[in-house]
């Protein structure tokens, strides 16, 4: 879970290029540092991507981890949430058995004090679908798990500090493309 | 102006202000080889081996604190950079590394000498790149000699596909700034991290300095020796900070670490204020972290941020270049004399002094610390020195002070045998006027030998020099003292390396006592060109002081005194 003690949420800020997701796992491979997960999705800026990484601090200091970070070139921004007001989802997809009345009820009753809901129901299988933090994640995967779970994926968790703009976006990529005017302008 | 790919890598290294690049052609670089005909300013090295490329372009860089650059074809050609890559990457030395790949529509299809070089090289560069358009790679090439040069220096990678060499396009050079978003390596320190360092080091009674690589690399050596100086503050270096201070400063104390100086490790442990600059704690100086220094407080001023509390933990913590840094420190350092801590460290180097080999040994052996000790003497103490890894580059490290910076390379990080004779090809290179020796042992050699029909074509002056005792000695060292002398694997057959330097036309000369090693080094000094000294040394011999690896750093395995064996 990220908020107990050894693990941290880092959020970090990349350029939005072929390799680098590559380049931030060889890192945290090459370190020896332990991921929990880790998830990457473009931003509202499309040469700017986003990535939530939890990782395991046991036996490293996140300070270590944020440099080392913010020492790939194609990393922006790094900052560690975990200590911060910030808002944590993990969601998942989970199907489980419902192939006779009881499951069906005890699905409906668990969902229902859960912030998650049943996005698909068929005879035998019925999905249910959980975005929230992920400690209520795995509260709920352990309450379904006696009804009979056959598949199960989570996304990993995102996170977005609270307040302020904490990370810095403003910055506009090169355009290698020489233009016409350019030309001019090299007097070509 | 319509330019080819090839063309416009020419016309980028000639604005980066290169004029020597190692190498070896091959298939997927060709077009490059073939644009170098038009560009006669920039001379092409033929390297024997692509390792060697590397080597040289490294050896080149720490010379000349410019960028060196290596060029190879795909696959096989690439992957042999690695190990210099690697080399490079551990000691922060710039260099640029230049590569063919297999034309895009190819790429991902195993095709011919084929290797995903990018994906290969990332733990061992700074930064690389995968050329798919040619209208990024002017800016590409631009931005690898800035991030190799600036910030904590490192070798960048870039990996040009066949079919952008041959492409053309109307070519304008990007003389726009570089813009790196994620890219800002700090330079200055804030003021409260500069008077909490200040405090520390005015309030010091034990106070040393370890000064590493980043003193050369920042140039602040001027600044190192005021603080030193000012507050009589001993010195003590690390094995790439050899030449931050000249080693016959009376502050001096000499190398730190596992086969350091005694007094130097006692003084550390000793001290009551580290100031570490420009250094990064690995494991070969610090020994056991637990016991490490413990009496002292710590200031640690690097241009990396990611190096601050990695190993030891300090009190203040600097990331910043450590000329500015040390400019911002020095002006309320206030003058000491620390006369009872200066003369305990004197104590200790008496005592050094007393357990040299130099004055005690009895045998008839030629000793490796004797060749190096003369080789010293007879070069005036001012060749550039270029060390492979071994018994020897300790005994180098020990036996030849050096006074000025960068006269001493050595693969210090990641021990890579074989380094010292290439890269000293590559330092020659960059300093033609100054005398380069190759120190090298009998075993790295070997590794890099065919460099000498390099050496050979280019005439290039370097004077090897052959500590030859018939074992791998550090290991053979360890397996004495931490494997009950069975010696697996090192005893060594050479080939007769006088016969060898014939075989390539350079000449050679064979030691085998110390009366001819002075008539060794003027037939060195006699030919322009390279020349090859055995020196036939004990076979046997030990280094001493040797801090067992992960033993405390005041717990070293000393050379007993005269009368006490």
């Amino acid at each position: 879970m990220p908020n107990s003690i050894s693990k941290q949420v880092v959020v970090a800020l990349v350029e939005n290029k072929p390799g680098v997701l590559n380049r931030v796992a060889s890192m945290f491979r090459r370190r020896n540092y332990n991921v929990d997960s880790l998830t990457v999705g473009r931003t509202h800026k499309g040469h700017v991507s986003r990535m939530t990484i939890v990782v395991d601090v046991a036996r490293t200091d996140v300070k270590q981890i944020v440099a080392n970070l913010y020492k790939l070139v194609n990393v922006i921004d790094v900052k560690a949430l975990t200590g911060e007001p910030h808002i944590s989802r993990d969601l998942a997809l989970i199907k489980v058995r419902t192939d006779d009345v009881d499951s069906r009820n005890t699905v409906t009753e668990v969902c229902e004090r859960y912030p998650a809901r049943i996005v698909d129901i068929g005879t035998k299988y019925a999905i249910i679908e959980i975005a929230a933090q992920e400690d209520l994640v795995e509260h709920l995967i352990d309450e379904l798990r006696p009804i009979g779970i056959v598949e199960l994926v989570r996304t990993g968790v995102v996170a977005m500090g609270r307040g302020v703009r904490i990370l810095d976006t403003d910055y506009e990529p090169v355009n290698h493309h020489v233009t016409a005017s350019d030309l001019e302008r090299y007097g070509v | 102006m319509l330019l080819s790919g090839s063309e416009i890598v020419m016309e980028c290294l000639l604005r980066e202000g290169v004029d020597v690049i190692f190498g070896y052609p091959g298939g997927a670089i060709l077009p490059t080889y073939d644009a170098m005909t038009r560009y006669p300013q920039i001379h092409h090295v033929l390297v024997r081996h692509e390792q060697g490329a590397t080597h040289m372009a490294d050896g080149y860089a720490r010379a000349t604190g410019r960028v060196g650059v290596c060029i190879a074809t795909s696959g096989p050609g690439a992957t042999n950079l690695v190990t210099g890559l690697a080399t490079a990457m551990m000691d922060s030395v710039p260099i640029v590394a230049i590569t063919g790949q297999v034309p895009r529509a190819a790429i991902g299809t195993d095709a011919f000498q084929e290797t995903d070089v990018t994906g290969v090289t990332i733990p061992v560069t700074k930064h690389n790149y995968l050329v798919s358009d040619i209208h990024e790679l002017a800016y590409c090439i631009k931005e690898a000699f800035f991030i190799a040069r600036t910030g904590r220096p490192g070798p960048v990678l870039i990996d040009i596909p066949k079919d952008v060499q041959n492409e053309k396009i109307e070519f304008v050079y990007p003389e726009e700034e570089i813009r790196l978003p994620g890219y800002r390596p700090p330079t200055a320190a804030n003021e409260s991290d500069v008077f909490a360092a200040r405090d520390l080091i005015n309030q010091a009674k034990r106070p040393i300095i370890l000064a590493g690589h980043g003193i050369m690399m920042s140039g602040a050596v001027q600044e190192l020796r005021e603080l030193s100086e000012r507050a009589q503050i001993p010195v003590t270096l690390t094995l790439l900070g050899k030449g931050a201070m000249p080693e016959d400063h009376p502050l001096c104390v000499g190398m730190m670490g596992m086969h350091g100086n005694a007094a130097s490790n006692h003084a550390i442990q000793e001290a009551d204020l580290i100031i570490a600059l420009g250094m990064r704690f690995d494991d070969r100086v610090t020994g056991n972290l637990k016991t490490y220094a413990v009496n002292a407080k710590k200031i640690h001023i690097d241009i990396d941020p990611s190096e601050l509390n990695k190993n030891v933990k300090v009190d203040v913590g600097i990331g910043g270049d450590l000329q500015t840094v040390l400019k911002q420190i020095l002006p309320g350092v206030e003058g000491n004399t620390h006369q009872e801590w200066v003369n305990q460290i004197r104590d200790w180097q008496e005592d050094s002094n007393e357990r040299d080999i130099l004055y005690n040994y009895d045998g008839d052996k030629l000793l490796a610390a004797q060749v190096i000790n003369d080789l010293w003497r007879y070069t005036d103490g001012e060749a550039v020195t270029v060390t492979d890894v071994g018994q020897h580059q300790m005994i180098e490290a020990q036996y030849y002070p050096h006074r000025r910076p960068a006269t001493m390379l050595t693969s210090g990080g990641l021990g890579t045998m074989g380094f010292g004779f290439p890269a000293a090809i590559g330092a020659k290179f960059g300093r033609p006027d100054e005398p380069v020796w190759a120190i090298v042992g009998d075993g790295g050699f070997q590794m890099t030998m065919c460099e000498m029909a390099t050496a050979m074509q280019e005439n290039v002056g370097v004077k090897i020099a052959i500590i030859n005792n018939g074992f791998l000695g550090m290991v053979r060292q360890w397996q004495e003292f931490f494997y009950e002398e069975r010696y697996q694997s090192t005893p060594m057959l050479s080939p007769d390396f006088c016969k060898l330097a014939e075989a390539f036309g350079m000449p050679s000369m064979r030691v085998t006592e110390r009366s001819q090693i002075e008539e060794a080094v003027n037939f060195a000094n006699s030919y322009e060109g390279p020349v090859l000294i055995e020196f036939v040394v004990e076979k046997e011999e030990v280094v001493y002081p040797m801090v067992p690896a992960g033993a405390d750093l005041d717990k070293m395995i000393r050379r007993p005194k005269k009368g006490e064996q």
